[in-house]
């Protein structure tokens, strides 16, 4: 199953749960508001079992509260970004399973039994950053870097499925992730150096 | 011989932009942090009547709201935090509440009810100057500037909102392509004889043009948060700037801008929307002081869009006169400009790019703003200039067809060189390269042989085109501050922000290239006011690289001359006697009699007095003051202001060359190639070089071909607040390689050579592709940026809905 489809199937099981749950995460206002509305109602356990980066975590979540926000405001892993809460931009591009996804547009109920991948867990235990991120650096890739932590998820969920991406497959791959400064060529370049056909 | 200006490293920040680890001002908690949300406007246009919250402060976890009455009064057309009698534009913020969470606050924003008197609304200037048109305020529908006689004669300059309406004749006529006789306007210049230039010209054209505003669409929002502690407001908040945000903000939180500690490590995107503090944050700041309690006002994406500014917008007229030689003897301009609710119009920065690109020997320039209920507007990457360069590229294009000449060439013969002028007082450039960046982007192009290629390939067609991008980029009379520590390092102290441009680092390459300090031996202090950091410019206006790679020069210089100072006290001799190298400063004619930088620095410190912080020059601005005053007694410092003798405006120039392919069935163009070149003195940071070239020709691909605001013109409702709609590039919208190059001849007002580029990048990526976009359908001009996709197969099919009237801010 190819990157493209996995995302397509995420956000269309993501707009299931979110009918099935009754909030409208039409934008990040309603998602706070469905989580308060929803809280402590409906018979679901919120104190769930998380595996973020290798390592089991047990919080305490509103059945409606999107990964993103477990991520930043309950987990203090501010690397990954909200740039817009609503499926446009990427930049909480997180790995589920391996496969990127908007940590925006997931419920974080529904990865109870998944393996969460975010950019804090990208690194070697040791430090020694992934080739995707010292490629970035040597290409000197981020801008504002904003988007940074989303694009390096995709690259690494890129090259873990195709090691030597053509620059057109990196861009489609990678097509999720707005960059607003521009610096798209800076990450592809930064895509082929990790992947070894830039030197 | 260059050491580090010119020659890649890698900013200290990037590895923390890769692993996520850098903080942005929402990344930052506070131990007792409460959370506000804003309840914004539904209407165009009104004002308030009343507000009943009293249900929503009954909520457990309420802690208050926040309206416009907690702040001074702010008069039209100023741009408040909060609104209530000038409500002006759909999504502007009305108050905002607290509460211990976030899903509490927005809660809240629910239950309280706001009563609102509708006001009529406009979108389009043209409809605001038509007769009986609606205005954006009661007063009016644009800022005129008045004086008026004060005491003892003396005049007083201010200005005030007044309702202009131009005849019907000159609405028609401008809509048709015609000059708009009889419309009135706030601003003009005139310099020549603009009838013997139009006399002088062997052909005339003659255009109307329309450029859209959108918003900035930073992806990081701005979102703030403050605290307060011993009489200290500590305020997290997105910026493109540092120092420059210093007083403004003080003023805000009306206090001493001793007492502010302004933090902002990284930002997530500005390009213009946050070079200084901004309305809101004003909220924050001074919400968390009435609660006592840490504040952070998140912003959503779409509050962004609503109050993050954007573009201005333009519906003008042009006539261009040309010489049977190419020279362009005669312009005459008319802009009105969209102004949206701040009336921030631009028109005088598109006609100074006009005279940059073309050099007319004769120009007049007629110019009006007219308030519009749409979102604030402001600076945006080239403000004025890069939309010009969009709608200009073509017209001129037919004016160089209209004598027969190549298009290149025609521009060669206008182009602006060292004893060239800017604007309308034509006032001198500090130089200026353009012919060579031409050349040099002509070769690397390879412009005539593409255009010796055949052009339609069954229903696709090539489309070549040349265009140029400009910007002052450069200031002068800021302050540099650096120190040398005991350990021997090099501290420079920087007041730049961190907006993603890696020009607070590049500029501090000046101050090791003086100082001859190799960069591993170099630390940059910045990111937050209490590390003592120097008065600097705001990081806007392209002019970060010229004003403080100075800056940090001057500075160095002064730490020479206390390091040659100290060793001629220490080791006999005069200064003069001394030079540095190794980190040392070491006597010229013999060397081993010296002593290392840290030496110096604690003799300096044992010193005290100018070498150590305790004495500093008059002419440093009290932000520096304060800043020294932080570090007296550590170090050696070396502290000035930028009084380098020099005059004339550094301008940044940049000539982009395009080349696409466009399907006539479809309307869609690719970019097949695109090439620039830039005239900005020396190349500092030659990675950060190609960045900001690479980003550039990304924006100007979303202002000549995608992005502009859309509103519902029977309601004022704007139907494209988020990303997908508003249609910034994506990866597959720019899929080309960029290939690029620099003049790289130095500034002579500057030591270090260098000028600003990031402002004009977009504006010659722009000028290109709608070029080439005209060059493809035949020199048809659309007169209009964006040039859509829509407005492309509209004009294929013969059919002019999409492009006439010179509409704006609609479907």
């Amino acid at each position: 199953m190819n990157d493209s489809v996995n995302l397509q199937l995420t956000r269309r099981r993501f707009i299931k749960g979110v009918i099935f749950s009754g909030a409208a995460a039409t934008s990040g206002a309603g998602v706070y508001l469905a989580a308060n509305a929803q809280s402590g109602n409906g018979g679901m356990e919120r104190l769930i079992t998380l595996t973020i980066n290798g390592r089991t975590r047990r919080v305490d979540v509103p059945p409606t509260e999107t990964l993103a926000n477990t991520l930043r405001y309950r987990l203090n892993l501010t690397g990954t970004k909200i740039g817009c809460n609503r499926g446009e931009c990427g930049a909480c591009t997180v790995l589920i399973d391996g496969v990127p996804n908007y940590a925006c547009s997931v419920l974080t109920h529904n990865v109870k039994t998944k393996q969460v991948t975010s950019i804090e867990g990208v690194k070697s235990e040791d430090g020694t950053l992934h080739a995707v991120q010292q490629a970035f650096i040597a290409e000197n890739a981020p801008q504002c870097g904003f988007c940074t932590p989303g694009q390096v998820m995709s690259a690494v969920a890129l090259l873990a499925n195709n090691p030597r991406p053509t620059k057109a497959e990196a861009a489609q791959a990678m097509s999720g992730n707005l960059c607003r400064c521009g610096a798209y060529e800076h990450y592809l370049n930064g895509v082929l150096r990790a992947s070894g056909q830039i030197a | 011989m260059s050491t580090h200006i010119g020659f890649d490293f890698t900013p200290p920040d990037v590895p923390g932009k890769v692993t996520g680890e850098i903080k942005y001002a929402e990344d930052y908690k506070r131990e007792g942090m409460v959370f506000a949300r804003l309840l914004t406007s539904p209407l165009p246009s009104g004002r308030v009547v009343g507000i009943d919250a009293r249900e929503a402060l009954r909520m457990d976890g309420v802690l208050g709201i926040f309206t416009a009455d907690d702040l001074p009064p702010v008069a039209p057309p100023g741009n408040p935090a909060l609104a209530s009698e000038y409500v002006s534009f759909v999504g502007q913020p009305i108050l905002a509440v607290a509460a211990v969470t976030e899903e509490i606050a927005e809660s809240a924003i629910q239950k309280i009810r706001v009563d609102f008197e509708r006001r009529p609304f406009v979108v389009d200037p043209l409809e605001s100057l038509s007769p009986g048109g609606a205005n954006a305020y009661p007063e009016g529908n644009t800022l005129v500037r008045t004086q008026e006689e004060g005491p003892e004669g003396t005049p007083i300059s201010g200005a005030e909102i007044r309702d202009i309406k131009w005849p019907q004749s000159a609405i028609d006529a401008l809509r048709a392509g015609k000059e708009p006789v009889g419309a009135e306007f706030t601003t003009e210049w005139t310099f020549g004889d603009l009838d013997a230039g139009f006399a002088e010209a062997a052909a005339i054209v003659e255009e109307p043009f329309v450029t859209i505003g959108y918003p900035h669409h930073s992806l990081e929002s701005r979102t703030c948060m403050a605290y307060w502690e011993n009489g200290k407001c500590y305020f997290h908040g997105s910026s493109q700037s540092q120092s420059a945000n210093d007083n403004g903000l003080a003023r805000m939180l009306d206090i001493d801008p001793a007492n502010l500690v302004f933090i902002n490590e990284a930002t997530g995107g500005g390009f213009g929307s946050k070079i200084g503090p901004y309305p809101y944050m004003a909220i924050s700041g001074n919400f968390a002081k009435r609660l006592n309690r840490p504040l952070q006002l998140r912003i959503t994406r779409e509050q962004e869009f609503y109050i993050g500014s954007a573009r201005s917008g333009m519906q003008g007229w042009i006539r261009m006169g040309v010489k049977a030689n190419g020279k362009v003897s005669a312009i005459d301009l008319v802009v009105v400009n969209d102004g949206g609710m701040t009336g921030a119009g631009s028109g005088n920065s598109s006609a100074q790019h006009v005279t940059v690109a073309y050099q007319p020997e004769n120009m007049r320039f007629r110019g009006i703003s007219i308030y519009t209920n749409t979102t604030p507007r402001g600076a945006q990457r080239g403000p004025g200039q890069n939309e010009m360069a969009a709608v200009l590229a073509p017209i001129a294009d037919k004016a160089a067809k209209a004598i027969g000449m190549d298009r290149v060439a025609f521009r060669r013969i206008n182009a602006i060189d060292s004893d060239g002028f800017q604007g309308g007082g034509q006032g001198p450039v500090t130089s200026a390269f353009v012919r060579e960046a031409l050349d040099q982007g002509m070769r690397t192009f390879g412009w005539e042989e593409k255009n010796a290629l055949a052009k339609q390939n069954g229903s696709k067609v090539r489309g070549l085109g040349v265009g140029i991008g400009y910007h002052g980029a450069g200031g002068r009379g800021y302050d540099g501050l650096v120190r040398i520590g005991t350990d021997g390092k090099l501290y420079i102290h920087s007041g730049v922000g961190n907006l993603g441009t890696y020009s607070y680092a590049g500029t501090c390459r000046a101050a090791a290239e003086a100082l001859q300090v190799p960069w591993e031996r170099c630390e940059i202090v910045r990111g937050r006011t209490d590390k003592h950091l120097p008065h600097s410019s705001g990081q806007g206006g392209s002019n970060t690289i010229f004003t403080h790679t100075r800056t940090n020069w001057v500075a160095a210089q002064d730490a020479i001359a206390k390091l040659k100072e100290i060793a001629a006290q220490d080791l006999g001799g005069t200064p003069e006697d001394y030079s540095i190298g190794d980190e040392r400063v070491f006597a010229t004619a013999e060397p081993s009699r010296g002593l290392s930088y840290a030496q110096a620095a604690a003799r300096a410190i044992e010193l005290g007095g100018k070498f150590s912080g305790q004495e500093y020059p008059d002419d440093i601005n009290p932000i520096t003051q304060r800043a020294v005053q932080g570090l007296a007694g550590s170090g050696l410092i070396g502290v000035a202001k930028d009084n380098i003798p020099g005059e004339g405006q550094p301008p940044g120039i940049l000539v982009g060359f395009c080349e696409i392919e466009l399907d006539k069935d479809t309307g869609k163009l690719e970019i097949l190639d695109y090439t620039a070149v830039a005239d900005c003195g020396t190349v500092v940071h030659p990675k950060n070089f190609e960045n900001a070239m690479r980003g550039g020709a990304v924006w100007g691909v979303g202002l000549a071909a995608f992005e502009r605001h859309v509103y519902d013109p029977q309601n004022g409702l704007p139907a494209n607040t988020g990303l997908y709609q508003s249609k910034p590039p994506t990866y597959l919208d720019v899929n080309v390689e960029t290939k690029m190059g620099a003049v790289n001849i130095p500034d002579p007002q500057n030591p270090t050579g260098g000028r600003g580029i990031g402002e004009p990048t977009q504006g010659a990526a722009a000028a290109a592709l709608a070029s080439a976009i005209s060059d493809a359908l035949d020199g048809h001009v659309f007169n209009t940026a964006p040039t859509t996709t829509d407005m492309i197969i509209n004009h294929l099919a013969g059919n002019d809905y999409s492009t006439k009237y010179l509409k704006t801010n609609t479907f």
